[in-house]
């Protein structure tokens, strides 16, 4: 998995790219919790990442959660076919934000 | 036969690997690799992935929790005659208790208690077979295709 960030103002927009498993787990929470922790709008962007498994399902319900205990929000953003399937078998598409 | 479905090539192919889980994309790969040879749509190929993925990466999670640094290895398994779709794990880990198994109620949204769900949700059934030796833990899936 890699990744880049972009900033705007308070929004910080990751961009990350590959394949979710529970081998980069970590290295997602790494990059999205400090951004969530220091107060930004985190867009998380989806486009590049084709394949999503429950782990990585699990670091979208965490950020998510971490962002409102945050008064904040985590946008999910450009979610491809194949994740976005993943994210409605988890029924989840309508507890996160998504565009 | 499934009326839906064509006729399907009899396969069965098995590949082992380090129970580690960086180990879970290469068994990804495997995967695809042999429903490659299958005339199968795309999603469900993906899906089917995804419940493989899984189940080894309960494998990892669970079985192995107390030996992460493990040189042990898990076989994956992936049959497919007269058009149903059995894929077998086999390792040595911690013995799997039947009765714990179980995913988390899916609209209790928290992190962790997935994967089972997934695999529940996408195969047909969930065996975990017993005495077939030298492994301590030998998971069957199966779907109808």
């Amino acid at each position: 998995m890699s990744y880049k960030v972009t900033e705007d103002g308070n929004i910080s927009t990751v961009f990350l790219d590959g394949e979710i498993d529970m081998d980069k787990t970590e290295a997602a929470k790494e990059v999205i919790f400090p951004l969530i922790d220091a107060g930004k709008e985190v867009h998380l962007n989806l486009s590049n990442v084709q394949y999503m498994d429950s782990s990585g399902i699990s670091v979208l319900i965490e950020s998510h959660q971490k962002a409102l205990e945050m008064n904040n929000k985590l946008i999910v953003k450009d979610v491809s076919k194949s994740v976005l399937k993943v994210i409605m078998m988890a029924k989840l598409e309508q507890i996160l934000n998504l565009e | 036969m499934n009326t839906e479905q064509p006729e399907l090539k009899n396969i069965s192919e098995k590949k082992d690997f380090l129970v580690r889980s960086s180990s879970l994309k290469d068994v990804r790969t495997f995967s695809r690799e042999v429903f490659e040879k299958l005339d199968l749509d795309q999603s469900l190929k993906d899906e089917l992935v995804l419940a493989i993925a899984e189940a080894a990466q309960n494998i990892v999670k669970h079985a192995y929790k107390d030996f992460p640094d493990t040189d042990d290895r898990m076989v994956v398994q992936i049959s497919c005659k007269d058009n149903k779709l059995e894929i077998a794990f086999f390792d040595n880990g911690k013995p799997v208790e039947k009765e714990k198994i179980k995913h988390r109620a899916i609209d209790d949204i928290k992190p962790g208690g997935l994967g089972t769900f997934f695999i529940q949700e996408i195969m047909d059934s969930i065996v975990f077979k017993e005495g077939n030796k030298p492994w301590i833990n030998n998971l069957v899936l199966t779907k109808k295709l």
